[in-house]
């Protein structure tokens, strides 16, 4: 376009040094500080009053944040309800931001309003030292060398490398050490059901019978024993089971798992199989189970299959079965690893 | 009289007869309306029944059935209980107002006789579960702390770890706990309204479900630490750190950095 209107002229012609190539300069000038602008309190004395009273009166808000808080601390204690914690932290805390904000706020209006505003400049100093200092340096490192022969006495050097070497390793093992702690990753592969063992109402431990589950209601189980076991928190961790009644009619099996239910009561493992949260918002109507960290949805009345989400694999199935006085118990244990997926899981 | 002869004539006039009218009404209406706030839950007598068999057949029946059997996609009402029919009429989720994922509560269409004669109508049909006593539902004799690990097993996965409510699938949703009265949490939690589980007497005993009642109720009175910002956790937090917070935090900066005028 400039080229067809040679009148206009080039923008960058104006910027040009007069070596430079192709419209490019070769170097810019330090433009300096902007021309000094005077302040409303510069010129103004009633302006300066009012700068300097705006300043005592931050200074007197941080004083009366203090006394506030003091105040509040003595006359208003947490005591033993909501309400008045609430209210102590309230007022200790109010108490405590005019007191600092305050403080602040004064101070940096003091030095933007009433201190002088003409702007300096401070240059750096060149990094590269003098060169009789660089000598120097150079010197007392060759006679350090020279000194301590470390040329020469080779098992000294050796002995110094060697403890150098082997230090860290009072880090790194501890570190490495707790970040594995166990290596053991079959755990992983099975709970502590067993055959017979019964199903438990979590927290309580009731057992549950067959006729105490109505269609639509839901158990959230635990094993028969949980809490006598060594760790029971990590036991309940991956043997929680969800028990849920549907009317028979609603439900769709597979061949093989025909066995696994007991009058429209199935039992799906609670640990989500993407990254293992509790599944359990549970959806009587459409029997849709969803998991409440990434929103995977399983269809509790077709196998417990994926319909929505990030999960790869449906909930592991317990089987389970009625025992002579009509508790529920279980078949045996899950028949796949429960949880999210690990490298050895199918191994 | 030839004062007030003159005045008739005011044209304030009107507007005094107007209010003198409607004062004279409303007092007469105050004194002499039935009152309906002394309803209680007396035993249901057989003309209740017949009452609420009529409210049914009018409010009702279009979805339900006459005999409130139940058609595609609309529950059968036989043998759901007084219970089921005190929660959904009392809060306002029946009848329902338009299709939808969910009959959200609102205002209720039927007093507390209404709902009473209508449920006890419906418990006639079949047996289901009872109104609840006031008894069994005084939170105040609930254990707070039972009620803790209930509900965090059972209901806060749902409706958030203080009953704040939450999100379901399909524009469905778990309603917020703190306005629910004492009554309705106990028979929600008996008959599993939509998509809610069914929590029988052997899920949570009635002490268990008075236990819950006592922990929701003590989460009403807020957090100690302040403000909850509602208790949905991160939505409601984020926004207030980034934008008030962070905001206030680089307003600071830009006033510091500014140059004084």
């Amino acid at each position: 376009m400039n080229q067809q209107n040679p009148a206009k002229g080039h923008p960058s012609q104006d910027l040009a040094a007069p070596d430079g190539q192709a419209g490019v300069p070769t170097h810019f000038t330090d433009p300096g500080h902007p021309e000094h602008q005077p302040r409303q309190s510069d010129l103004h004395p009633a302006a300066n009053k009012r700068a300097e009273r705006q300043v005592v009166l931050l200074f007197a808000v941080s004083v009366l944040g203090t006394i506030g808080f003091l105040v509040a601390y003595f006359a208003v204690p947490p005591g033993e309800t909501v309400a008045s914690m609430r209210q102590s932290n309230l007022l200790l805390g109010l108490g405590l931001f005019l007191g600092m904000f305050g403080i602040g706020a004064a101070v940096v209006h003091w030095a933007k309003s009433l201190m002088n505003s003409e702007e300096k400049a401070e240059d750096r100093h060149t990094l590269r030292s003098s060169d009789e200092t660089r000598a120097a340096a150079v010197e007392m490192l060759r006679e350090g060398a020279q000194d301590s022969a470390i040329g020469r006495r080779g098992v000294l050097k050796g002995a110094m490398v060697s403890a150098l070497l082997l230090a860290p390793l009072t880090v790194v093992v501890p570190l490495v050490g707790n970040v594995g702690e166990d290596w053991d990753v079959s755990k992983f592969k099975s709970t502590m059901w067993r055959k017979g063992m019964k199903l438990t109402i979590d927290p309580s431990g009731r057992p549950i019978k067959a006729s105490d589950l109505t269609i639509g209601s839901v158990f959230h189980v635990i094993p028969e024993g949980l809490e006598d076991t060594e760790h029971p928190l990590d036991e309940k961790a991956k043997a929680v089971v969800l028990l849920i009644r549907l009317d028979p009619r609603d439900l769709t099996e597979a061949e093989d798992r025909k066995g696994w239910s007991y009058d429209g009561i199935v039992a799906y493992s609670k640990i989500c199989t993407h990254v293992g949260c509790p599944v359990a918002l549970y959806e009587q109507q459409t029997h849709h189970l969803l998991c409440p960290c990434h929103q995977s949805t399983f269809d509790v009345a077709d196998g417990a299959k994926v319909l929505f989400g990030p999960a790869k694999r449906p909930l592991p199935q317990l089987p389970i079965e009625v025992d002579d006085e009509g508790y529920l118990i279980a078949q045996s244990d899950f028949t796949e690893p429960v949880g999210p997926s690990f490298w050895e899981r199918l191994k | 009289m030839k004062a007030l002869a003159t005045r008739r004539r005011s044209r304030f006039a009107p507007t005094a007869l107007l209010l003198l009218a409607l004062l004279i009404t409303g007092g007469l209406y105050a004194a002499l309306a039935p009152s309906t706030a002394t309803a209680t839950a007396s035993v249901a007598t057989a003309s209740d029944v017949e009452l609420g068999m009529k409210l049914f057949q009018a409010n009702c029946a279009t979805c339900h059935g006459m005999n409130a059997q139940g058609s595609e996609g609309v529950p059968s009402l036989i043998g759901v209980g007084a219970a089921a029919v005190d929660f959904q009429v009392s809060t306002g989720r029946m009848p329902m107002q338009a299709n939808g994922p969910q009959a959200p509560a609102k205002t209720p269409q039927f007093n507390e006789e209404q709902t009473a004669q209508l449920a006890a109508y419906v418990a006639s049909l079949g047996a289901g579960p009872a109104i609840p006593t006031d008894e069994e539902i005084d939170g105040s004799q609930g254990d707070v702390a039972n009620g803790m690990a209930l509900f965090r097993t059972n209901c806060a996965m749902c409706h958030n770890a203080v009953g704040a409510g939450g999100a379901l699938s399909g524009g469905k949703y778990a309603p917020a706990l703190w306005d629910t009265s004492a009554r309705n949490i106990y028979q929600a939690m008996l008959t599993g309204p939509q998509s809610m589980p069914v929590f029988n007497d052997n899920v949570l005993t009635a002490e268990e479900k008075r236990d819950v009642i006592s922990y929701v109720e003590a989460q009403r009175s807020g957090s100690p630490g302040g403000a909850d910002l509602g208790a949905i956790g991160p939505v409601s937090e984020g926004l207030w750190v980034w934008v008030v917070g962070m905001g206030l935090l680089l307003g600071c900066a830009v006033w510091i950095g500014a140059k004084s005028s």
